[in-house]
């Protein structure tokens, strides 16, 4: 559990990050958006202290950040970047294995924890431990940018823009990954991002940032259909809210009982894609199936099309 | 083998031949002499004078390498950075004070032999070290950076691990540039009774004598080139980092 109480970060007479409080629950993910100087990518680095607050502090797990010297801090906190900042002279092995080395970990362990990391981005630590970044791909180095700041096992790991040099189809990906990476190791994430549809589709609570205040911090289903703010709702998106809406909630979660000869769906497929199959192929109800293949229910237009009002 | 290889190996062959038995080339030298002076320098041992030259300018590269590159650390710390302007102005008079100016200072406080030649050495060596330890530091990416300390590296640690490593191919460079210079200026050592090539040089030029002063100097250059080459090769070899995109 991360608290985050009135931090407040000013240089000169601007204040960046102004009286911003709110809690990160544990195990989940909390994603701040807002635009280019909003103050986000600052509350994310004040957290793990690279940033030092003007005002305000931050609890984790009930003890105040302050109560350790800041590169001890940073240890226990996983980080990654835009562009993943890997070390360039190091090979892929290496810098997975920077900050185990810092703790003095014994030899054997970081080896066994860097091969796990490795098979675990579905990187072959027989191809790629040796490698050097600069000869892996975009989505490669990425990868290994995450892999490095859970190496020594935090239990909260902070992320700034991780994808944002992505091209789409390996960023969704990269998402889907990251989301097995929290169900798989429960690491409490916080991830900075200026993409509406990727706080959506990661977040289990988004925070909308502007000039430095935090306007609403809610769950992704909250802020379409309740925005407190003008600014909140035209982040989230006006013509397509009920879009966004229906592509929170899967198909799993709205069945009704009762079977159906339409087109089968799985049942973690979001409504969204599920009313665009119905659309295209012109039947009025869906069969949803469970992972394994065996009917759950049906899914009518009528009831998916409720689910996309407030 | 490659042609620079070959003339690598050459050029090192000839050197130590030359070194070893300079009599050897005695006919190569005759027609420079005249009045049947000796075609090749017999008031000491050639290899004992390069040898002599070589440590010199290895001792004063040594002292000017740990000098430059603290100094160039200090100045891109935070707590460093004013004093950036004053050792720059410090190390630029280092290099434009002409070397043997120094050695007439340096010979009244520290009297004759190889003290004064370190000295001037050692200023003259300080300019190209300490400027390119300044770009190698200040070349690291700010991402990489911001990663290692986000990674909770202490100062020390990501100038260790991280800075320093990523700077390593512009200071050798700058070490490099500064040896080469200095096995050169070296020979000016011998007017104030340092040993070396120098030597050489001045019993050509005071007995008139174009043979002396010719092997003085073929040697010395011949030295600084295969130096020059060498280290870069050795720099090659051992800095398997990447090319910093």
């Amino acid at each position: 559990m991360i608290q985050i109480e009135g931090l407040t970060k000013q240089y000169g007479a601007t204040t960046v990050v102004d009286a911003v409080s709110f809690n990160i629950e544990r195990n989940s993910i909390a994603v701040i958006v807002g635009t280019s100087g909003s103050g986000k990518s600052t509350l994310l680095r004040m957290i793990n202290r690279l940033v030092e607050p003007t005002a305000g502090r931050v609890l984790l797990d009930g003890a105040d950040t302050r109560s350790e010297p800041a590169h001890l801090l940073r240890r226990r906190i996983g980080y990654a970047i835009q562009g993943h900042g890997l070390f360039p002279h190091r090979t892929v092995a290496e810098n997975v294995a920077t900050v185990p080395r810092l703790l003095g970990w014994p030899e054997e362990r970081i080896r066994s924890r860097v091969q796990e990391l490795l098979e675990i981005f579905q990187l072959d630590p027989g191809l790629y431990a040796d490698a050097l970044p600069h000869q892996l791909s975009g989505g490669q180095q990425q990868r290994v940018g995450v892999a490095r700041a859970l190496a020594a096992e935090p239990g909260v790991l902070l992320m700034d823009e991780p994808f944002g040099a992505l091209d789409p189809i390996i960023r969704a990906k990269a998402q889907e990954d990251l989301l097995g990476i929290q169900r798989r190791f429960g690491t409490t994430m916080v991830l900075v991002t200026h993409d509406m549809d990727e706080a959506f589709r990661l977040g289990h609570r988004v925070a909308v940032m502007r000039q430095g205040q935090l306007l609403q911090y809610d769950r992704p289903a909250v802020l379409l259909t309740h925005p407190s703010d003008p600014f909140v709702a035209r982040m989230t998106g006006l013509t397509d809210r009920a879009m966004k809406l229906l592509a929170l909630t899967t198909a799993g979660e709205a069945a009704l009982p009762g079977g159906s000869d339409g087109p089968c769906v799985a049942s973690s497929a979001s409504l969204r894609d599920v009313l665009s199959e119905l659309l295209w192929s012109g039947a009025a109800s869906a069969l949803v199936l469970g992972e394994d293949g065996s009917p759950r229910g049906q899914l009518p237009v009528a009831a998916i099309l409720a689910r996309g009002r407030p | 083998m490659s042609g620079a290889n070959l003339l690598r190996l050459a050029a090192l062959g000839l050197l130590i031949a030359f070194l070893v038995s300079p009599q050897t080339f005695a006919p190569l030298f005759a027609p420079l002499t005249r009045y049947g002076a000796p075609p090749i320098y017999d008031q000491g041992n050639l290899l004992a004078l390069a040898l002599a030259q070589l440590a010199t300018v290895c001792c004063a590269a040594v002292a000017s390498t740990l000098f430059a590159v603290s100094l160039g650390v200090l100045v891109t710390r935070p707590a460093g950075a004013q004093f950036l302007p004053l050792s720059r102005t410090l190390v630029n008079i280092g290099q434009t004070f002409p070397p043997v100016a120094v050695l007439a200072v340096a010979v009244p406080l520290v009297g004759f032999g190889e003290k004064p030649t370190l000295i001037a050495l050692f200023a003259y060596g300080l300019l190209p070290i300490f400027e390119n330890t300044i770009a190698g530091l200040r070349s690291c990416p700010p991402a990489v950076l911001e990663a290692a300390s986000g990674m909770g590296m202490s100062a020390r640690e990501r100038l260790r691990w991280v800075e320093l490593p990523l700077a390593m191919p512009l200071i050798l460079e700058g070490v490099r540039l500064s040896l080469v210079i200095n096995v050169g200026t070296a020979t000016i050592g011998s007017t104030v009774a340092a040993k070396g090539l120098g030597e050489v040089i001045i019993a050509g030029l005071l007995s008139s004598n174009t043979a002396f002063i010719l092997q003085g100097g073929l040697v010395t250059g011949l030295m600084a080139v295969l130096l020059y080459d060498g280290l870069r090769t050795v720099e090659r070899r051992f800095l398997r980092a990447a090319p910093l995109d």
